[in-house]
């Protein structure tokens, strides 16, 4: 049985508490007081349509917009206004939207990149984590990080979050542009993760199925505000998430 | 033949006196966008150092040359740094974000009180220097007319070479290197990994600075006077060669460097010495015309 039941959802000790975040681009009120909290161990995932503010949120954690009223507590700590380069050392790591791979360096040197963060003793046990999760990764190790397929720079993109050993992983639509096959091989790979090396992770996903089942908590944003929340099988039950999210069809 | 093998000399001579000063414009330009316009009074501040403390040290009864030089070129590449360093904090840190031209007005200005402040500390006439290094080579004589290269001609090419090595190893090889080439692409992304953007761009100010600055030290050996204008002259040469090359193109930058130099010597050797800075700003206007990537760089419209 592959979706994770409620009860082993781990004891509630937040890693991360948004409170009553406002972000704006310029006028435009994107985030209108998102509250969420994800607990240490967990996987969170979040849900809405097109432009509902879920990569604004993620990128606000970052301070990318920064956020407008509210505060974010990481770990116990304020980091609403600190540099975006402190908050990463922090260990968050993020998958962003469109990947943002640096197209004109080598594979290889993205994933140094990503792991600048973490000590160099690591380096190579981390790599050679991140080779076995993408074995194509290694392949074209010294290829331009440009010239990969789509997928291939999906791949490199989580692997280059993972090289900086995040204590807290942000994933913004991992799956987008995969191949099925591996789409499940993220989500394995994801709940690898987390079952075995106890990461918390954030996900942010167009497909609602997979993130649901595979979360232990799940909020839905409509609009730049929280209307829902509960655990993933909650949601997946309710009636007008499988409307909205799930195509009605499952 | 002969004639011509002792301008290919000089030429490369000043080419790569150029090439290291056009270093600074294109990691700049490729770092944030944006052409330093005092990078050429970067450059004469480092020329004043070198002097000043040339004097100084000679004056302290210091009379081993190579200790000398080596002293000089610290002190020079520490000074001119900060200068550097400052033109980034007050002419462009503050006004990241604000619209494109109003960085380029503030480091105008940033230029002429570079240039002011150096005329009224140091007098409007030429400074000169007493030949340090002397001697040379003779590599050939025909005719009565000698192909010689000079021992500071030998100094200047060498010490570029080395330091062109070392600085395309920091950029290629090293975790600050990746930082810049980094922020270059995507300062966001880098600083979501744990870069500090801010000290990366500071960083880059500080190198070019310190290209410059050695830039200015052989300037002072080879050409024996400066004055508080220099900066501006071979700042506009060196931007054009940064510009030939392709900007925000590290080797590049040094090509261009070099044919700038060679165009210039060549010019002035065989036309005329009076119009020899026109080749260069003819040449900018020709490039930017009909081939505005420059010869090395990259497309400026990219595939994102
Ligand atoms: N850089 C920006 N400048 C201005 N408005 C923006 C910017 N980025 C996002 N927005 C606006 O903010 C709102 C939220 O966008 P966001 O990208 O967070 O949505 P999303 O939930 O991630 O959508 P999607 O599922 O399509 O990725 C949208 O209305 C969008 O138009
Ligand atoms: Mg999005």
């Amino acid at each position: 049985m592959s979706s994770t039941d409620a009860g082993k959802q781990p004891a509630g000790r937040p890693i991360l508490q948004v409170q009553g975040v406002d972000a704006f681009y310029g006028h435009i009120q994107a985030l209108h007081g998102v509250s969420l909290d994800v607990h240490y161990g967990e996987i969170v995932t979040m849900i809405g349509a097109n432009g509902a503010g879920k990569s604004t949120l993620m990128m606000t954690i970052f301070g990318h917009p920064r956020a407008r009223n509210g505060r974010i507590i990481f770990d116990g700590w304020d980091i609403t206004d600190e540099p975006t380069h402190h908050i990463a050392r922090r260990g968050i790591s993020l998958v962003p939207e469109g990947r943002r791979i640096f197209q004109r360096m080598t594979v290889l040197e993205n994933l140094q990149l990503g792991a600048e963060l973490a000590p160099d003793s690591h380096f190579d046990e981390d790599l050679a984590f991140v080779y076995s999760l993408f074995p194509v990764l290694q392949k074209r190790q010294n290829q331009r990080a440009g010239t990969l397929s789509g997928g291939e720079q999906q791949m490199l993109a989580i692997g280059r979050a993972l090289m900086g050993k995040p204590r807290f992983l942000m994933l913004d639509e991992p799956s987008l542009g995969l191949a099925p096959l591996l789409v499940q091989q993220v989500f394995d790979a994801l709940r690898q993760l987390n079952e075995e090396h106890n990461m918390t992770i954030f996900l942010v996903e167009q497909n609602a199925w997979h993130a649901l089942r595979l979360a232990h908590r799940a909020y839905v944003l409509v609009n730049g505000r929280v209307t829902m929340s509960g655990t993933g099988k909650e949601l997946l039950e309710k009636e007008e998430v499988r409307a909205a999210y799930l195509g009605g069809g499952h | 033949m002969e004639y011509f093998l002792q301008q290919l000399i000089n030429g490369l001579t000043l080419g790569s006196i150029y090439g290291l000063i056009a270093i600074g414009y294109t990691m700049v330009y490729g770092i944030i966008g944006m052409i330093n316009f005092a990078h050429g009074d970067i450059f004469m501040i480092g020329a004043f150092v070198s002097l000043i403390v040339f004097l100084i040290v000679i004056g302290l009864g210091v009379t081993w040359i190579p200790l000398v030089l080596l002293i000089v070129l610290l002190v020079a590449m520490l000074v001119t740094s900060a200068y550097g360093w400052t033109v980034e904090r007050l002419a462009y840190r503050p006004l990241r974000g604000s619209f494109r031209l109003a960085p380029l007005i503030t480091a105008i200005g940033m230029s002429i009180f570079l240039q002011n402040y150096v005329q009224i500390a140091q007098g409007a006439r030429v400074k000169s220097l007493p030949p340090v290094i002397t001697g040379g080579y003779t590599l050939m004589e025909v005719d009565g007319f000698t192909v010689q290269i000079s021992n500071i001609q030998i100094i200047i090419m060498i010490v570029t070479v080395v330091l062109m090595a070392i600085f395309a190893y920091i950029i290629a090889r090293t975790p600050l290197g990746r930082a810049q080439r980094a922020t270059e692409q995507d300062a966001v992304m880098a600083s979501l990994l744990g870069i500090n953007v801010d000290r990366t761009i500071s960083l880059t100010f500080v190198i070019g600075a310190a290209l410059a600055s050695v830039a200015g030290l052989m300037f002072v050996l080879y050409y024996g006077v400066i004055d508080f204008y220099i900066g501006f002259i071979a700042g506009i040469k060196a931007f054009t060669a940064a510009v030939l090359g392709g900007i925000g193109s590290l080797p590049g930058a040094m090509l261009g460097g070099l044919i700038i130099g060679l165009i210039e010597t060549f010019w002035s050797a065989y036309f005329s010495i009076e119009y020899k800075d026109v080749a260069a700003f003819s040449i900018l206007a020709i490039v930017l015309i009909f081939l505005p990537s420059g010869l090395l760089g990259k497309p400026s419209v990219e595939k994102v």
